[in-house]
Order: C-alpha cells, then structure tokens, then sequence
C-alpha cells in the first residue's frame, strides 16, 4: 500500500488541543488532542464512552468545548454551531442520519444550500454528477426511504460533499452496514482523502481501522492515549491494548455447568423487519437450563428481530417458539412473562423503561397485578417492592416518586433487570445489556446474568462485544443475514474464525 | 328540476368550492410545516367579522379584505406562540383558539347584526366569456375571491414545491431536526407558515361576509372552518387534491340548502355529514396503504420541536 505521506505534502487540517467537556456528573473529555493531516483517513479509536463522538461533537460545532482549542486548516475556531463549522469545511455524518424520509435523495442533499427557485431536473442532474465524481452510487430522484442503510448514508456524504465540507467526520459510519457496503465504503473514503479532502473515522473496531485508515489516535476515559500513529506500522493488537489499557475489572469465566432440560426452544422461525423484508430466516435456537447461549453478529443482521419474536413484539412468519416445553409462538408479551421469560431489551428507555414515570411505577410495570386490590394499586405494597428492587440491585436513585429519567445509564439498567430477574424468570433474553455502560456497570449486570444460570435459567445473550460474549458465555452462535451462520465453543473457537463467520465468510454458508 | 337550478347548483358548488379551498390552503401551509391548527374555525369567523366591519367603517371591500387577512394571522399567531416558541400542545392550542375567535367575533360584531353591508366584492363579469351557455355562469360570473381561491392556490403549490422556502418549510414539517441541523429556523418557518394560515382562513371569512352571503351575525361560518381541516386530510396535503376535495364538499353545501327545491327527500343533516365520512374513508385508505409506504401527512406534524440539549 501506497504511503500517502511520502508523495503530499504534511499539511494539518485539523488540529485539537487540550479539549475539555464537561457534562453534568461526567468529564467526556479531559485534555484530549487530535491532529489530521489533509489527504488522510484518520482513524479516532476507542472504547464506548471514551470521548469519540464528545470530541467530533466540538470539532463539528455541536457542543462548544470548556478549554481547549480548535484550529482548522491553521486558523483557531470557536464554532459556535454546526453552521459554523460547516462554513470552515467540517461537515459531520451523525450515527443517526439526518435525513426526511419522504423528501427524494436529491432534496435532501440541497436542503441546507439550495437555489432560491428549484427546477427538479437540474437538482437532480447536479446531485448525480456530484455523487459520481466521488463514486457514491445512488439514485437522486428516488425518496429516501425506499433506500438501504448504505444508500442513506451515502446520501449524508454526498450532503456534506454539497456543502464543499474539506474535512468529514463519520461517526462510527460500519455500525449501520452490511459487511459488502462497510468495504464499500472504505472505497469511497479513499477516493475522497485522494482528492485531497480529509476524513476522519470514529471506531471501535479495529479490522476497519487497519482496512483503510492511514493514522490512528486512540482515546481513553476522555483523554488521548495515543496520537497520530501510523497505521500501516503499527501491530493491531497494540492498537486493541491501548484501547482497553489495563482493564480494572475483568470478569472471570465462571466455571461450566451441567444444564438441565431446554427451557427455549426456536425452531424454524422466519419474520419480516420493519420495512417488510425477511429479517429471519428459519433460525433453529435451543437454550438450556444452566447455560449463557451468546449470539454474536454485527448490528443489524436479525438479532433485533429474534427478540422482538420471542418477546412477542414481532410475529413470526413461520416456525415456533417454546418456553419450557410450551407452544408460546404469538403469545403475548404478558402471557410471555407469566409463563417465565425476563426480558432485558436492547433499547432501554423505549421498550424497556417509561422514563416520565416515577421509579415506582416502573418498577411495578410487570408486576402491578400482585400490588393490587380490587381495581387500585396499593401504594405502600409498590413502593415496598420497589425498594426492595433497588436495595438487591444496588440501583443509586433519588426519591422513588420521581421520575425515572433523572437516573443514570447504569442505574437505569440495574432497575430494569433487576425488575426482570427479581420474578425468577425460568428464561432471561436479554439483548446488549451492557452497552453504554461504565466499568462498574458492565460488572454488575453481568454478574446478575452469571447469577441467574447459576439459579437455573437459561440466558440467551445478545452482544456486539465478542470479549463479553466470549466472557460469558457457554455456547455462541453467530448470526448474519438473518441466519445462524455458525455454533463455536467459546473457550477454544478462535476469534478469527468467529469473526469470518459474523461478515459471512463460514464455510458452507453462501454469501 | 330546470336547467336554471341545475346551473345555480354548480355555481354554489364552485363558490362554496373556493371559499373551503382558501381556508383548506392555509391549513395545508400550516401542516406542512409541521403545525396543526384546528382554531381554523375561530380564525374564520374573526375575518368574518373583521372583515364585515370595516366595510361597513369604510366602504371599501378591499381594504375589509385586507383588515380580515391580518385580523386571521394575528389570532394564528396567538397559536403560533403558544405551540411553536413554547411548544404547547397543538391539539388543545388549537380548540381553545376556535373557541376564543368565535367568542371574540359574536363580541365584536353584536352591534353589527342585522345592518346591511358597507360594501361587498361584486362578482367579476368577465367579458365574452360570462355569455357562454353553461360554463359562463358557472365559472365566469364569480365573486373575485374564487379567482383569488385559484390564484392562490397556483402560488402555493409553487412555493411549496419548487422553491427553497418551500424545500425547508417542508423539512420542517417532516423532521424539524434535519432542518434544523442544515441550518434552516424552525421557529420562523413554523411561525410564518401558522400566519399564513391564519391569514387564508381570515380571508375565507370575509369571502362570507362581503361577497357570499354579505351580513353578519353570529355563527355565520356554521362549522365551515371545520371541514376545511377534514378537506387537508382528505386532499392528502396535496394542492390539486385539496382543490377537487374543495369542489366535492363545496358541492355538498351547495346542494344541502337545494334539496326540497330539487323535491329530494333526503335530511340535509345527513347529507352535511357527507365531508367527514368521506374523510375518515380517506383515512382507512391512508391507514391501509401506510404498511408499504410512508403516511402522506408531515411527520412531525403536532410534534413541538426543541433542540436537543445534552
């Protein structure tokens, strides 16, 4: 591979120093530095919750740093917006896209600077010419909505390419992609950082980073452990270190485990997502009394789906699902829990949690029936047992009258699966449980999962973090494209071969 | 039945046509920008009477117009604070502004019950073609206001459609963050396009009390504001639709205050019913079709926005 290095000459884009950013409770970034050469892909690497998207927020104008400063192209900034700093060059890809629905592909790429009278034929010509002189194939008079993640996020690239954006923040832009368009992607970027433009690439993964990246700056707990480092020099397992550091905390394998009868059963299951597409197809899924069963996958290849069945928030199409021997396919999330199925989802405060509601009440959601007379709730019968909750499940919480939203991440989940967990469950589903969470948080939750198979439940546990799942659990299987691609042995399955399987490399599956 | 009350009829249609029309145009404006306004009503009568008024002052119908256009967009604009700079409920904003233009337009108007009318928009006689058998007394010897319903119309769909104003106007009504975030104002798109509603409406108002039936008295506008919000849903925000929907319910009042002259025994009160079922169709339609495609109303639509703070 080429170094671009040797043939430009160095010139910063973009340099970052000394940035703090304080929110209530939380110090996103203490002191953290970054510096890009123009013509480069830089790779911004960290854990969750190190400060990436904290810093790229103040480098795209979206938050306005406490100290630190901000110097683009030479000449120091204080974006005050994110108009501001898309008028220096800096134009931002949001993990959630900025885009309306209804508008078409070429509409939307104008909306922030468009002629003061539209002639649909010729935005549309003008879009189409620019989206090819990238190579960013898309189709500017089709609405955005009939599009795919990839297409979609083209179009949140070629809508900073339209505001001449010099310097391009992606904010973990593979989250949302198939394995094919993340390479696609990388293909894109290239041409642009040629062209002379610079990208800037958040991530934590490292195969993508050491895929297309030129330089790489790490960043830890909010500040820069590493800067500009030479990708093409620099050994992928260093990279993984100085992400993690030295793990304060490390959950031990928690000792195997004779299982007892299979308590979740799948056979067969096939289900549409949500824009009407097969999202699952026939997946065969036993879990047992005693056992973690992990599904490993990247993001969107129907893990989501398989728990919205199970729980039943999603019908399937075909195929059935049995809870402890039980025919419970299309049973309703009530009857779900009844029969013995806690249920732990991916989206906290949407599915999970009613955040206008007091901590009470919440903790009560699935359980009211037991703290009622007559047609009342007993109100002192609901706080007893919401105070129970939050003692075993070490929740920090404020009056339990209050609104649940004033609570933190961590505390939240602990309310949520302890809420989950407390009924003894015969069957806990629970879908990245630990994202987004702090060290102690992470522990905590995961401990309460190691707990509930030790009390004899069988655990299905949804995870991007292939360390958590190879932590934890006592099968994996791997999911992509809606199917179960691969069954490994966590304590002897190698990580690359669990990792050709997750972007649909395995022998014997098609791609 | 004749052929001069067949004619009458399809000139009543086209008249209560145009007058749906403007106060429907508004509404659209106003929902697309992600506003809904159900104070549509109170809004009408306040042009109404407005409008009234300062014919009856002045004697000129124009400047009546002008004074009812202003009169409307300042009441939306009551609707307009409340909803878009302090993110009220809509719904409840909304109902309590038809309750208060109402209430404010009986007050205002009481001593002008009764009294003849200062001045009224005589109905334009356009030469050579007002003769045509038919088709000139149906459409060529109308009050100006419908040729203004019609101009107005043509205006609206072009700015909506092909201009930038439009482009974010409907980003607003789509998904203020986007628009917002490509550095568009929601605030002012939102509150310009609530006057304009409100202004439309105000002219609906005073096309009742100077040209269509010119008098005031209270309750005059008889729940026509109201049918006006059905005509958007039923129009699918669409300009074009908004027109023939205008014509359709335009057709059903027209015909209402004609049945027992035609000798049809049918209940005019089952037939002022007729907008708001075909309405509800609309929306079984708009129901059924949304598992494949997006719902043709705003998407934002009655959401307040708020920048988000971390």
């Amino acid at each position: 591979m080429m170094n671009k290095f040797d043939t430009l000459p160095a010139v910063t884009a973009v340099e970052l120093s000394g940035i703090w950013k304080r929110f209530p409770g939380v110090v996103a970034n203490a002191g953290a530095s970054l510096s890009v050469y123009r013509g480069s892909i830089h790779a911004v690497l960290g854990e969750n919750g190190a400060g990436k998207s904290t810093l790229m927020n103040v480098l795209a104008g979206v938050y306005r740093p406490d100290e630190g400063e901000v110097r683009v192209e030479g000449v120091e900034h204080r974006f005050r917006t994110p108009a501001d700093a898309l008028a220096s060059g800096i134009g931002m890809v949001h993990q959630e896209f900025r885009l309306v629905p209804s508008f078409t592909v070429a509409e939307n790429v104008v909306l922030g600077a468009a002629a003061r009278v539209l002639r649909r034929q010729a935005i549309e010509d003008e879009v189409g010419e620019l989206a090819e002189r990238f190579g960013l194939a898309t189709r500017p008079e089709r609405p955005v909505w009939q599009l795919s993640m990839g297409e979609r996020q083209r179009v949140e690239i070629l809508k900073a390419l339209w505001r001449d954006a010099r310097i391009l923040i992606l904010d973990e832009p593979t989250a949302v992609l198939t394995p094919a368009e993340a390479d696609e992607l990388g293909v894109v970027l290239r041409a642009m950082a040629d062209a002379g433009r610079s990208v800037i690439f958040i991530s934590h993964k490292l195969h993508e980073v050491t895929g297309f990246c030129d330089e790489a700056t790490v960043l830890r707990g909010g500040r820069t452990v590493a800067a500009s480092m030479s990708v093409p020099d620099t050994d992928a397992g260093e990279l993984a270190s100085l992400m993690v550091g030295s793990l304060p905390v490390t959950t031990e394998r928690p000792p195997a485990h004779p299982t007892g009868p299979p308590l979740l059963e799948v056979s067969g299951l096939s289900a549409l997502g949500d824009r009407g597409l097969p999202a699952l197809e026939s997946v065969d899924l036993t879990v047992r009394a005693g056992e973690i069963v992990g599904i490993a996958g990247v993001a969107g290849n129907g893990q989501r789906e398989l728990c919205q069945v199970v729980s039943g928030l999603r019908p399937a199409k075909a195929g059935t699902v049995h809870l402890a021997g039980d025919d419970m396919t299309g049973a309703s999330p009530r009857r779900l829990f009844q029969a013995g199925l806690g249920y732990i989802p991916e989206d906290r405060l949407g599915v999970g949690l009613a955040p206008r509601l007091s901590v009470i009440d919440n903790s009560i959601l699935r359980t009211y029936e037991a703290h009622r007379r007559g047609p009342f709730i007993v109100a002192d019968r609901a706080e007893a047992h919401c105070a129970d909750l939050v003692e075993r499940f070490g929740v920090r919480t404020g009056p339990l009258d209050e609104p649940m939203a004033g609570l933190s991440g961590g505390n939240l989940q602990r309310l949520l699966v302890g809420r989950e967990l407390s009924g003894r469950p015969r069957v806990v589903m629970a879908a990245q449980p630990t994202r987004g969470l702090d060290v102690q948080g992470v522990k905590a939750i995961q401990d309460l999962l190691v707990e509930a198979r030790e009390a004899g439940a069988a655990v299905l546990l949804v995870s991007e973090d292939l360390d958590e799942l190879l932590t934890l659990a006592d099968r994996l299987v791997v999911m992509h494209d809606g199917e179960i691609v691969g069954e490994f042995d966590p304590t002897t399955a190698a990580r690359s071969e669990i990792g050709e399987a997750m972007i649909g490399h395995a022998a014997g599956v098609g791609s | 039945m004749n052929e001069a009350s067949l004619i009458g009829l399809c000139a009543a249609t086209v008249s209560f046509g145009a007058l749906l029309y403007l106060a429907a145009l508004g509404e659209m404006v106003s929902e697309k920008a992600g506003i809904l306004n159900l104070g549509v009503e109170g809004m009408m009568a306040m042009g109404a009477v407005t409008g009234f008024m300062t014919a009856l002052e002045f004697g000129n119908p124009w400047l009546a117009l002008v004074v009812a256009v202003l009169a409307g967009a300042l009441v939306a604009l009551l609707h307009g604070w409340f909803t878009v700079v302090l993110g009220a409920e809509q719904v409840v904003s909304g109902l309590s502004l038809t309750i208060l233009g109402l209430g404010l337009a009986a007050y205002l108007g009481k001593n002008a019950v009764g009294r003849p009318p200062g001045a009224v928009l005589a109905p334009v006689d356009w030469p050579v073609l007002s003769d045509i058998r038919w088709v000139g007394p149906v459409l060529f010897q109308q009050s100006p206001m419908v040729y203004l319903s019609v101009l107005v119309g043509v205006v609206v769909w072009f700015v909506l459609s092909r201009t930038r104003t439009g482009l974010a106007l409907r980003a607003a009504g789509e998904s203020a963050s986007t628009a917002d975030a490509a550095g568009h104002s929601i605030v002012g798109l939102r509150l310009a396009a609530v006057a304009v509603g409100g202004g439309l409406a105000g002219a609906s108002g005073a096309y009742l009390t100077l040209s269509l039936t010119p008098q005031w008295a209270e309750g005059i506008t008889a729940g026509r504001g109201w049918i006006a919000v059905a005509l958007v849903i039923f129009g699918a925000w669409k300009p074009g639709r908004v027109a023939l929907g205008a014509l359709l319910f335009g057709g059903t009042l027209a015909l209402k205050t004609r049945l027992q002259t035609f000798g049809v025994d049918f209940s005019p009160i089952l037939l002022s019913m007729l907008p708001y079922l075909l309405t509800i169709g609309v929306l079984v339609v708009i129901s059924v079709r949304a598992r494949n495609r997006p719902s043709p109303a705003p998407a934002s639509l009655g959401i307040a926005y708020r920048r988000e703070e971390r």
